[in-house]
C-alpha cells in the first residue's frame, strides 16, 4: 500500500524559487515568513498529515460519516485527529494575529493546506470551511460577532460551515427561500431547508457555527433580496459560554460518490420554534459578502485539484515500481521486469507528474499574488496583482480540479484491474476527486466566470497582460542549449499563439453572440490551464537549468527540465486544437434540435 | 534544576542511505536530515520534566555543520528553552561529542544530561557512556521511566532479560530508549517562538577540545542483496539444511 509523502522538495522549490517567497516575506504583515521557518513549517506540516491524517483517509472512506437521531458520528480516529490538529495551531495558520492566527501568508498556506488534502481530502473540508467562515466573519461581521466567534474559530475550538444551497438553488441562488423573522432583540428567526452543508454536523468540535443564506420579509425577488446571517449550533451565553441548543438539525446527510468521511447535511432550520440567527453586515448584501470569500474557498477547492493529481500520482508511481509483468517491450525470454519499465506506463506516470507539479506552480504562483494583492504599499502593484488573481482564481478551481479527476484515474488505470478494485486505494482518490469539479460552482461555472466577469467585461486586459509574461520568457528560452529547450521554447510559442487568438475570440464575440462564446467556455478555462501552467513549467524549467550551469547536482533540477519537456510534447501541445474547437466550435454545440437529444 | 540534551542531526529514517561511488561514506549530498528519533524522545521527556515543575531549563546542544541550526530548532520547538551549537565541518566521532559535550557541562552545569541512546547512522551507542566516564558521572542507559527525586534519579532500563530499576545521584548522564515517551508534534505557535529563542553559537577550539578524528573509515558498503528463497520438503530437509548449508546450527 503506497503511504502519502508530502512532496516538500517540490513545494520548497516551488515556493522559494518560482513563487518567490523571498518578496512575499518583505510584505508588510508577512515579515515572519522566512526562509528557515517556512521550512520548518513544512516539515512539521508534513509529518502531520503523513502520520496523522493519512492513515484515517481509507478506513474513513470505508466506515464513512454516520447520521442518527439527528446528529452526525465522525469515523474512528477522525475526533482525535481534528482535536490533535487544532491544538497543534494548524487551523490558525492564515488567520489574522488579531484573533489568534499566525498571519502566515497565502502562499506558506496554500502549500500546507495541499498537504491535508492529499493526505484526507474528507476530513480537510472541516478546516476549509471554517476558514471561509472565518473570512465572512473578519470582512463583514459586526465587532460584537467578531468577539463572540472568532477566537473559538480560528483555534479550531468551534468549526464553521456555508449555508448557501436548497433543494430548488444550486447554482441559481437567487432561488433562496429561508425566510429570516427579525425579532424584538434584534435577532431573527430561521426558518427552511438547506442542503448539501458540508460538515453541517458531526462530532468533533464543541460547537458549529452555520453561515446562512436567507431572505428577510421585506427583501426584493432574486439575488438582491439575501441576506447573510450566523447561526450557532450552541447558542452563546453573555459570558461566552455555550447555552441552550439551537433549532438548527441535521435530520439526514448524503450517501456519496466519494469523499464518505465528510459528512454532507441536510439541515433544518426552525422545524420546532424557528433558530436564532443575527445578521452578518447589512440586510440584503449576504450574496455580495459570500462572494467575498468565494474566490478563497474557489481557490481552497482548486488545490484539492493540484493535491489529487499528486496522491494519484504518488500511489501509481509506487504500484508500478512494484508489479511485475511482463519482459521488457522487444525482449524476448529476458527477466519480467516491473511495469514502470513499460513506454505506456512510464508515459501515464509522466503526464501524472508533470500535471501535478505545474497545476501546483501555478496555484502557488497565484497564491502569491494574492499575498501581494493584500500586503502590497502600493496601490497599483496591489490592483495589478488582484486582478491576475481574479482571472486565475477561476482557472485554478476548474482546470486544477479537472485535472485531479483525470490524472486520478489515469492512476486507476496504471494499476490496471487491481486499480478497479477498492482496495488498492486508487479508486477512492478517483470518487473523491470528482466532487472538487462541483461544488463551490460546477467547472461550467469557473468557465462561464472566466469568459465573462474576469475577461470580457474588461476587454481581456488582464489576459493581455499575461501572454505579455509568457512572451517575455521566449529571449530567455532561445538563449538555451540542446534540444529540452528547443522543443519547451517551440511548443510553449505555439500555445501562447493559440491562447491569444482564442482569448481574442472570446473577448470579441462575448457581446455579440454570448452563446457561441460560452459554447467554448470551458475549452478555454482548458486551454488557459494548459498555457498557464505550462509558462510556469518553462519559468522552472530555467530556473532549474541556471542551477545547473552553476554547477549545482542536485537531480531534482535535472528532473525539472525534463518533466517541462515532457510537459511541452504532450500537454502544451493540446493548445491549438482547443483553440480551434473554441473559434470554429460553436457552431457543432449549438445546431441540433433540442428534441434530437 | 537545568536539563541538558544533545541532538544529532541524521539522515532521516525514512530515507534509503545511497554509498558514495568512492565507497567511503554515505552519501548525504541531496538527502533529508532530520532529528535523530533518541535524541527526540530525550527532548520530549526533558520538556515533559520542566512541564511538571521538576526541571526549570531545558537546554540542546547540537555538533557538527552549520544547518544542525536546523535540529536545534526543531528541538526548541519541542520546548527547549535554548540552544547551543558547536559548529565544526569536522567529522565529530563520539569520544570528540563526549568531549565537546563535557566542555559544554562545565560550563553550564546541568543536573541531568539525556542522550538518545544511540544516533540511527552510526549507530554506536558510546556518546552518552563517554560524557559520564569523562564526567566522572553516575549513567543509566536504555531508560524507559525515568522519575526525579532529587538528589536521586531512578531509572528503569531496557535490558535483555527484561526491565531493571536502577537509582542514580545527580548529577548524572541518561539515555533514552525507544520507549520512554512518544514525542509531540511540535505545535504551529511553538515552531515560531522557536525562531526567537536564543541559539548560541560556539566552536570546538573555543571550547578547547581537540576533534580530530580518532578512527579511521576504511570502506563503507551496502549490506549483501538477499538471494532468492527456496521451498524445503519437510522439517527433516529442513534442519539437513540448517546444519549442511547455513551452518547455523
Amino acid at each position: 500500500m503506497s503511504e502519502y509523502v508530502a512532496p516538500v522538495r517540490d513545494m520548497q522549490f516551488v515556493i522559494h524559487e518560482l513563487a518567490g517567497l523571498e518578496q512575499v516575506a518583505q510584505l508588510p504583515g508577512c515579515e515572519e515568513a522566512s526562509s528557515d521557518l517556512v521550512d520548518a513549517v513544512l516539515e512539521e506540516a508534513a509529518k502531520f498529515a503523513e502520520e496523522v491524517l493519512s492513515p484515517l483517509n481509507w478506513p474513513g472512506d470505508q466506515e464513512g460519516a454516520q447520521w442518527r437521531d439527528k446528529a452526525v458520528t465522525m469515523p474512528p480516529g477522525f475526533k482525535d485527529a481534528y482535536k490533535l490538529f487544532a491544538d497543534s495551531g494548524w487551523t490558525a495558520l492564515a488567520c489574522e494575529p488579531e484573533w489568534g492566527g499566525q498571519g502566515l501568508p497565502k502562499l506558506v498556506a496554500a502549500a500546507v493546506a495541499e498537504m491535508w488534502k492529499s493526505a484526507n481530502h474528507a476530513f480537510s473540508l472541516c478546516p476549509l470551511l471554517t476558514a471561509g467562515a472565518i473570512e465572512a466573519l473578519v470582512l463583514t461581521g459586526s465587532d460584537e460577532l467578531k468577539a463572540t466567534y472568532l477566537e473559538k474559530m480560528v483555534s479550531g475550538v468551534w468549526t464553521g460551515t456555508m449555508n448557501l444551497t436548497e433543494p430548488n438553488a444550486g447554482s441559481d441562488l437567487a432561488a433562496v427561500r429561508t425566510r429570516a423573522e427579525p425579532q424584538a432583540d434584534g435577532s431573527y428567526k430561521i426558518f427552511g431547508q438547506k442542503i448539501f452543508i458540508t460538515y453541517g454536523d458531526h462530532d468533533m468540535a464543541e460547537n458549529i457555527v452555520h453561515l446562512v443564506l436567507a431572505r428577510t420579509p421585506t427583501a426584493p425577488e432574486g439575488v438582491k433580496g439575501i441576506s447573510l446571517f450566523v447561526v450557532p449550533k450552541f447558542l452563546i451565553n453573555v459570558d461566552g459560554s455555550l447555552g441552550a441548543r439551537n433549532d438548527a438539525y441535521c435530520v439526514s446527510i448524503e450517501h456519496k460518490l466519494g469523499i464518505h468521511a465528510s459528512p454532507t447535511a441536510i439541515m433544518a432550520f426552525g422545524d420546532h420554534s424557528g433558530a436564532i440567527g443575527h445578521l452578518v453586515g447589512e440586510e440584503n448584501r449576504g450574496l455580495e459578502y459570500m462572494f467575498i470569500m468565494m474566490n478563497a474557498a474557489r481557490f481552497g477547492v482548486g488545490l484539492e485539484g493540484v493535491a489529487a493529481c499528486e496522491r494519484s500520482y504518488q500511489r501509481a508511481r509506487d504500484y508500478a515500481r512494484e508489479r511485475i509483468q511482463c519482459t521488457d517491450i522487444g525482449v524476448r525470454g529476458g527477466p519480467k521486469v516491473p511495469i514502470i519499465r513499460h513506454p505506456d506506463v512510464r508515459r501515464m506516470l509522466m503526464t501524472m507528474k508533470s500535471r501535478a507539479e505545474a497545476a501546483r506552480a501555478l496555484a502557488y504562483v497565484v497564491a502569491a499574488a494574492h499575498d501581494a494583492a493584500v500586503h502590497h504599499p502600493d496601490a497599483g502593484e496591489r490592483k495589478r496583482n488582484q486582478a491576475f488573481v481574479d482571472l486565475m482564481i477561476p482557472v485554478v478551481k476548474g482546470w486544477s480540479t479537472e485535472s485531479g479527476v483525470t490524472m486520478a484515474s489515469m492512476g486507476v488505470q496504471v494499476h490496471g484491474g487491481m486499480g478497479y478494485v477498492e482496495e488498492t486505494g486508487a479508486a477512492q482518490h478517483l470518487r473523491d476527486a470528482q466532487i472538487s469539479t462541483i461544488y463551490e460552482g460546477t467547472t461550467g461555472i469557473q468557465a462561464n466566470d472566466l469568459i465573462g466577469r474576469k475577461m470580457a467585461r474588461e476587454g481581456g486586459a488582464t489576459l493581455q497582460a499575461v501572454i505579455g509574461m509568457m512572451r517575455a520568457l521566449d529571449a530567455d528560452l532561445a538563449g538555451q542549449d540542446g534540444a529540452n529547450f528547443a522543443a519547451i521554447r517551440s511548443r510553449f510559442g505555439v500555445a501562447i499563439d493559440a491562447l491569444a487568438s482564442a482569448g481574442e475570440w472570446i473577448v470579441a464575440n462575448y457581446g455579440a453572440d454570448v452563446r457561441a462564446a460560452s459554447s467554448g467556455a470551458v475549452p478555454f478555462l482548458t486551454l488557459l490551464g494548459i498555457v498557464a501552467g505550462g509558462w510556469q513549467m518553462v519559468r522552472a524549467a530555467l530556473i532549474a537549468q541556471a542551477k545547473i550551469d552553476a554547477g549545482n547536482s542536485d537531480p531534482f533540477y535535472a528532473a525539472k527540465v525534463v518533466t517541462a519537456r515532457f510537459y511541452a510534447d504532450h500537454v502544451l501541445s493540446q493548445a491549438a486544437g482547443l483553440a480551434s474547437s473554441i473559434i470554429d466550435g460553436a457552431e457543432g454545440v449549438l445546431a441540433l434540435a433540442e428534441e434530437m437529444f | 534544576m537545568k536539563i541538558l540534551v544533545p541532538v544529532k542531526r541524521v539522515v532521516d529514517y525514512n530515507v534509503k542511505v545511497r554509498i558514495k561511488a568512492d565507497a567511503s561514506d554515505v552519501d548525504l549530498a541531496n538527502v533529508k536530515m532530520s532529528m535523530n528519533p533518541f535524541d527526540e524522545i530525550a527532548i520530549e521527556e526533558a520538556v515533559r520534566l520542566k512541564e511538571t515543575g521538576v526541571a526549570s531549563e531545558v537546554v540542546a546542544v547540537s555538533a557538527g555543520v552549520a544547518n544542525c541550526q536546523e535540529t536545534l530548532r526543531t528541538a526548541m520547538a519541542i520546548g527547549a528553552d535554548r540552544g547551543i551549537l558547536i559548529q565544526t565541518d569536522v567529522e565529530l566521532q563520539p569520544l570528540a561529542v563526549a568531549k565537546l559535550l563535557k566542555a559544554v557541562c562545565d560550563k553550564e552545569q546541568p543536573q541531568i544530561v539525556i542522550c538518545g541512546k544511540q544516533a540511527i547512522d552510526d549507530d554506536a551507542n558510546q556518546t552518552g557512556q563517554m560524557l559520564a566516564g569523562l564526567m566522572n558521572w553516575p549513567q543509566a542507559t536504555f531508560a524507559s521511566k525515568i522519575v526525579i527525586a532529587a538528589p536521586q534519579a531512578t531509572v528503569t532500563r531496557e535490558i535483555d532479560g527484561g526491565l531493571e530499576t536502577v537509582e542514580v545521584a545527580m548529577p548524572a548522564v541518561l539515555t533514552a530508549d525507544l520507549r520512554l515517551n512518544e514525542p509531540r508534534y511540535a505545535t504551529l505557535p511553538n515552531i515560531m517562538k522557536a525562531k526567537r529563542k536564543p541559539l548560541e553559537t560556539t566552536n570546538p577550539d573555543a571550547l578547547g577540545v581537540d576533534v580530530a578524528p580518532r578512527l579511521k573509515t576504511l570502506k563503507v558498503a551496502e549490506p549483501a542483496k538477499r538471494s532468492a528463497g527456496i521451498k524445503v520438503a519437510d522439517a527433516a530437509d529442513l534442519v539437513l539444511k540448517l546444519k549442511t548449508e547455513a551452518k547455523v546450527i
